[in-house]
């Protein structure tokens, strides 16, 4: 099988959209492109607002991906985790489709005997090893994310520690939203680190809109620009996102 | 644990379930929940075979994946590592497939609890138990990446301490599978997340550290400057300083290494405060002993030396007389 890549989008933020396309549309425009939209709710302590919780749950649906709710303070173990286990679910739908295709029905690892499970797994769990990774996060800088700003930027410093333990290539790119000037602004280009973040977080302003619509749309831009490109360069297979 | 409050169960079931399995047709009754984490939960159960632990996940090849590492256990010559496997199989409800397996039930307190109980006199000799058990694991070729103390049972009646959740058990090599942020060296500011031997003893040094204060001591910048303070402010880890530092710094590349250091104090301190001159008699004993050989020789020399001269003088005298 071919080393292909695993491309995600992963969304940060802690309340509702409030500004443009709606933001499950845009995530499930996102997954017919081939990518898979993860979310993670950021919350306060004190608060735990229904109606977002709702949104974050269907974005990620609708992405084809996995959403969590967590407090501020969490935040790194889960950004790791949620990347991961969607990294791991998109790999074995490209496992279970290899498996149609050679046994020629509708078979999952389910409806092998458990003793043959094993072998399957390994071969999953080579492919989480070394499939290239692409991580676009998109981070809500709405007001009253600002607080929470430092803890994300840890998050994903720390992501970046996880991914890069593997030996597979990783690359991350970063945007916020609202931006200073656009919907969503580029704050970080692919690049297999993170630790140049820091600097642009310290000097971060947070706006007053939500643009979750907006900036998924921008996302899955931003990502059909670098495979035009690469398409340019050489012939790179991709994995497509399939649910188990 | 970590996010306990922020997820819904991973499929949870009422306690008192009869449950059948699809393939082996082996029939369990949930009895009592013993703990669940970020990707499982495990009941205790009643089967045919007595009393047993059944994890289930909400992820199903998580499942397959815990069962390749019990499996490989099994080939690990001695005593078992891990919990034994016991049977493998899909619980089918409303359509719905859940994986699981049945492992044995190991009866006992998990680390903090038996230290609590019973005084952190043990800790010593349970730190070289687990050192042993992960120089077994490492050379299968395994690092057990989620080491924490809630993973530690003390086993009755033995008192020997067992891994269990071997859900963050991953190859060498690779990414560490599954961690606890507070046990894992990178939050700590002091590595990767590369399975290595050395990943492990970070955890174990940080376990001890926990073990010692009773609780998880807040983390402030990280690093090791910062778990040396940590390290002076309690007698028995000060005791064992240089080794827990040499860990934290991921300096020993095996367990042994690091299992031979430890007991290497735990002996020297046990004998300088029970036995505080056994082993310096001896040694005096011995030099003493060596002395007196050397003394002999010496004296041997001496009289041999000093009947030549004599000898010789009375010859001399006679020349002079003749």
């Amino acid at each position: 099988m071919k080393t292909g890549t695993v491309k995600q989008i992963l969304l940060l933020t802690d309340g509702c959209s409030n500004r443009g396309e709606n933001p499950s549309a845009m995530a499930a425009l996102a997954r017919e492109e081939g990518l898979v939209v993860n979310v993670i709710g950021v919350m306060s302590k004190d608060i735990i607002d229904e109606r977002a919780m709702g949104e974050i749950e269907q974005i990620a649906i609708a992405g084809g991906g996995i959403h969590q709710i967590v407090y501020a303070e969490q935040l790194s173990q889960t950004v790791q985790m949620v990347t991961r286990k969607a990294m791991n679910e998109t790999i074995q739908g490209v496992v279970n489709k290899e498996l149609q295709q050679i046994l020629g029905n509708q078979l999952t690892l389910e409806e092998l005997p458990p003793e043959k499970r094993g072998e399957i797994m390994e071969v999953v769990e080579d492919l989480g090893e070394t499939v290239k990774m692409e991580v676009l996060v998109l981070v809500d800088t709405s007001a009253s994310m600002k607080h929470k700003l430092p803890t994300v930027k840890e998050a994903l410093i720390d992501l970046s520690i996880s991914l890069n333990a593997r030996s597979g290539d990783n690359q991350f790119a970063v945007y916020i939203f609202p931006g200073k000037r656009a919907e969503a602004e580029l704050v970080l280009d692919w690049s297999p680190r993170v630790e140049s973040l820091s600097r642009i977080f310290e000097k971060l302003t947070t706006g007053g809109i939500t643009p979750t619509g907006p900036a998924i749309r921008e996302a899955i831009r931003h990502f059909k620009d670098k495979s035009s490109l690469r398409r340019l360069a050489d012939d790179d297979e991709s994995y497509s996102e399939e649910t188990m | 644990m970590m996010m306990s409050h922020t997820v819904k169960r991973p499929c949870s079931f009422q306690i008192g379930t009869f449950m059948t399995g699809k393939w082996h047709r082996n029939r369990y009754e949930l009895q009592k929940e013993l703990g669940f984490g970020a990707n499982g939960i495990v009941y205790q159960a009643n089967s045919i075979q007595g009393t047993v632990a059944v994890k289930f996940s909400d992820n199903n090849a998580t499942i397959a994946s815990e069962v390749n590492v019990l499996k490989s256990f099994e080939k690990a010559q001695g005593d078992s590592l891990g919990p034994s496997l016991i049977d493998v199989d899909d619980y089918v409800v409303n359509g719905k497939v859940y994986s699981f397996y049945v492992m044995e039930f190991i009866q006992g307190d998990s680390l903090l609890t038996f230290l609590r109980k019973r005084g952190n006199e043990w800790l010593n000799v349970l730190s070289l138990q687990m050192l042993t058990q992960l120089e077994q694991l490492h050379d299968l070729g395994w690092v057990f990446g989620d080491l924490k103390p809630e993973n530690l049972i003390i086993q009755r009646p033995e008192q020997r301490i067992r891994l269990i959740d071997v859900g963050g058990t991953t190859q060498k090599g690779r990414a560490i599978k599954e961690y606890t942020e507070y046990f894992d060296r990178g939050y700590w500011g002091l590595g990767g997340r590369k399975a290595e031997p050395s990943y492990d003893l970070f955890s174990l040094a940080m376990i001890l550290m926990t073990a010692a204060y009773g609780k998880r001591i807040p983390k402030g910048e990280g690093g090791l400057k910062e778990l040396r303070e940590r390290v002076k402010e309690k007698k028995e880890l000060a005791a064992i300083e240089p080794v827990l530092m040499k860990a934290f710094a991921g300096n020993y590349t095996c367990a042994g290494e690091m299992r031979r250091d430890l007991a290497d104090i735990i002996h020297r301190k046990s004998s300088a405060s029970n036995r505080p001159a056994t082993v310096n008699r001896s040694r005096v004993q011995m030099r003493k002993a060596k002395g007196t050989q050397k003394k002999g020789r010496r004296m041997a020399e001496t009289l041999f030396l000093i009947l030549l001269v004599t000898v010789l003088y009375a010859i001399y005298m006679l020349g002079l007389i003749v």
